[in-house]
């Protein structure tokens, strides 16, 4: 025996001691979850960190009412298999209640709306602790995100106020009506999440692999021909072999050509990509240099 | 496949965000993408070439001041390794994001200018780095280009940076002549330099073998979570879950359990994937044990013959990380050392220590933000501990301010107060 862990079994065995960390000192956790592979992946690791006993906490989807309709099967799947208990805080509902106003012409998202349903929801059930499934290695502002990240009353991060993070040792000490965001998948790349997949046999969505979807090209991005999008006069849709390699709205998450069938396919391609994830499909991130920073200061995931 | 966690100290005219820039890229880790939005941005800024440090400065303040302020975490992989780079800000008074950096890392590089040579701030990275118990540094010798890639000042430098060194407690200590910008010894062994006869960075990042960094001899287990399920086919289950920091622990091992020093044996423990026959750091385990003892988060298993210090009384070095206040004498302070947490209270401050030039100050009466010191600290409960030299888990811990919940101090352990 060498008593050496692999990249992925170390990589493993920080977010489990990351999870069970909050499940130690926090009351009331909730688990973000919204059938996307990062958080189906930190799902099987919350599973494990505390098997054979149930999570100790719910999962919590926010819903935009534009997803992709098999996400929304994979998730309800998924859970039920678990035994989990699944909330959902609807963006639809924070709209009929007039919490927010929805974006219009072409480009309109409710992506940037679900701050509000996700801090309403953390307000309502009182949660301190909320697992996300972003890694540092997605954005530049997310690669200055501690693991534990302060959120204030009013659920904003102040990437300049950030409490230093050393060793192992989370500081989640906060006063009642703040609450920490927890970032278990940190250190893991693209690469890491679908090897470890692989591994680990993890059923994702059908979207993340190769088949053939009605599409049209805005800004150089694939978008899907459907209900949550808008094709202006000059657009044309047609017929391609996609996959995603990220899973947001499905108003403005692109799709990639791709003909990356099987997982092991993916690793290939995600090998040899020359584009970032998030600068390939997504149309959130490219509203302006600091799209991510500006929204996650307002409490956004 | 490993993983190598590297800490890199400097500023921008030390070429540290070039040399990074050109490890991400000539790993495939830039990605076209990035290397547009980095290009734009140059040209609006006018910068006159492709400023690479826009690629670590996420922040909108970095941006616009052009400055690194915090600590940015970049990934990269090559065939034999993952590597994480924990990048930070090289001036004083980012001496506490120098000290996070540093705190996971297996190996610290550290840049000087082959035209200045040693300089204030290259003693104070190499001096952060034995602090923190780094295993590994590296010294590169950046810009041999403009020295025309002369031997004889790689070999001064190096000479003064060992004489320097010798007053540091550094294990490995390695020399890489480079030129970042040309990228000369950086992937590949360069022609410019044939005197050299060692690897090039990367072949280094790559082969340093840090396999016996960890600590295998004493085994520590920090009780984090009791695992209890309450109902269903477990019920007679009880794990105690936690992260191995120390040794190695196997089913059948005779082991006590602290502060009550129950002794018992270990009847099985399980990994992410079910059972295991062994267990080490840094695996994330649940560990059954033969007899039902009573056991809670923050107590210690480890092995009769082999325990840590156990006290309320306890010498630390501490970074002081608060910008707010100092820290004084018979303060009080929130205390988190492995999974137990306590109340401290600071009993003396020894001296503190001038991060430049190792003097130590007796008359000092407080550390303030970026200053280093001993202390000594007083705890409500008693902690279980190693010297942070024989073990970096069980040797650390952090303070807390009671009132600003902020983080205010990183601690490493020297021992029981004398």
């Amino acid at each position: 025996m060498d008593y050496e862990l692999s990249n992925l079994r170390a990589l493993e065995a920080e977010s489990i001691h990351i999870i069970r960390e909050v499940a130690a000192e926090f009351e009331r956790p909730a688990l973000l979850f919204s059938g996307g592979k990062d958080s189906v992946v930190m799902l099987h690791l919350a599973v494990k960190a505390f098997a054979p006993c149930r999570l100790p906490f719910p999962v919590m989807h926010i819903d935009t009412g534009e997803n992709f309709p098999e996400v929304i099967d994979f998730r309800d799947r998924a859970v039920e298999a678990l035994g989990a208990r699944l909330i959902v805080a609807s963006v639809q509902a924070s709209i009929d209640a007039g919490r927010v106003a929805e974006e219009t012409g072409p480009n309109a998202t409710r992506n940037r709306l679900q701050t509000t349903t996700l801090l309403d929801a953390i307000e309502e059930h009182r949660f301190n602790a909320v697992f996300g499934g972003a890694r540092r290695d997605e954005e530049k502002a997310r690669a200055k995100e501690r693991v534990y990240s302060f959120r204030d009353e009013f659920g904003q991060w102040d990437p300049k106020n950030q409490r230093p993070e050393l060793w192992s040792l989370y500081n989640g000490r906060h006063n009642p009506g703040e609450h920490m965001r927890v970032f278990p998948l940190s250190n893991w790349t693209e690469l890491d999440i679908w090897q470890y997949v692989a591994d680990e046999g993890i059923e994702l969505p059908s979207i993340y692999y190769a088949h053939r979807r009605e599409v049209f090209r805005r800004d150089g991005m694939l978008l899907s021909v459907g209900p949550f999008t808008t094709m202006t006069d000059t657009e044309e849709s047609f017929e391609l072999t996609v996959r995603y390699r990220t899973v947001g709205d499905a108003s403005c998450t692109g799709a990639v050509e791709s003909s990356a069938a099987t997982v092991a396919d993916v690793i290939e391609e995600v090998a040899a990509t020359r584009i970032t994830e998030r600068g390939a499909t997504r149309a959130d991130d490219r509203r302006s240099e600091a799209a991510m920073e500006d929204r996650k200061r307002e409490g956004y995931f | 496949m490993e993983m190598l966690r590297l800490a890199t100290a400097g500023s921008v005219d030390d070429g540290k965000s070039t040399l990074i820039g050109r490890l991400l890229y000539d790993s495939k880790a830039i990605f076209e993408d990035q290397l547009e939005s980095v290009e734009r941005t140059s040209r609006d800024r006018g910068d006159e070439y492709t400023n690479l440090a826009l690629l670590t400065d996420g922040l909108r303040a970095e941006r616009e001041q052009g400055i690194t302020i915090d600590v940015a975490y970049r990934y990269f992989a090559t065939p034999r390794r993952k590597f994480i780079i924990a990048d930070t800000p090289g001036h004083i008074q980012y001496t506490r994001n120098m000290v996070t950096g540093a705190s996971t890392a297996d190996l610290a590089l550290v840049l000087v200018d082959a035209r200045n040579g040693i300089v204030e701030q290259s003693r104070r990275h190499a001096f952060i780095a034995s602090l923190l118990r780094i295993p590994h540094l590296v010294l590169c010798v950046n810009k041999m280009d403009l020295v025309d890639y002369d031997q004889g000042v790689f070999e001064s430098i190096k000479d003064e940076f060992r004489q320097f060194a010798t007053k540091l407690d550094v294990t490995d200590l390695s020399f890489i002549p480079i030129s970042a910008l040309n990228g000369d010894n950086v992937v590949n062994r360069s022609d410019n330099m044939p005197w050299y006869e060692g690897a090039s960075l990367l072949h280094h990042l790559e082969e340093v073998f840090i396999a016996s960094d960890r600590n295998l001899i004493d085994a520590r287990f920090p009780v984090q979570y009791v695992l209890r399920p309450q109902s269903g086919a477990h019920l007679d289950y009880r794990g105690y879950a936690g992260t191995m920091a120390g040794g190695v622990l196997k089913p059948g091992d005779e082991v006590v359990a602290l502060p009550s020093g129950f002794a018992t044996t270990i009847e099985r423990i399980d990994g992410p994937d079910g059972p295991v026959r062994e267990a080490f750091a840094p695996m994330s385990v649940a560990i059954t044990l033969s007899d039902e003892i009573d056991i809670s988060r923050g107590d210690m298993i480890c092995r009769p013959h082999n325990q840590p210090s156990a006290g309320q009384d306890i010498d630390a070095m501490v970074c002081w990380m608060s910008e707010q206040a100092s820290l004084s004498p018979n303060a009080k302070y929130t205390i988190k050392h492995t999974t137990r947490s306590a109340r401290a209270l600071v009993k003396g401050l020894q001296y503190r220590l001038d991060v430049n030039t190792l003097h130590r100050d007796h008359d000092a009466t407080g550390l303030a933000l970026n200053e280093i010191g001993r202390v000594s600290l007083r705890t409500t409960a008693p902690l279980f501990f190693d010297d942070y030299r024989r073990n970096r888990t069980t040797g650390s811990f952090i303070l807390i301010d009671e009132s600003a919940n902020t983080t205010v101090a990183a601690g490493m352990i020297l021992g029981p107060s004398q």
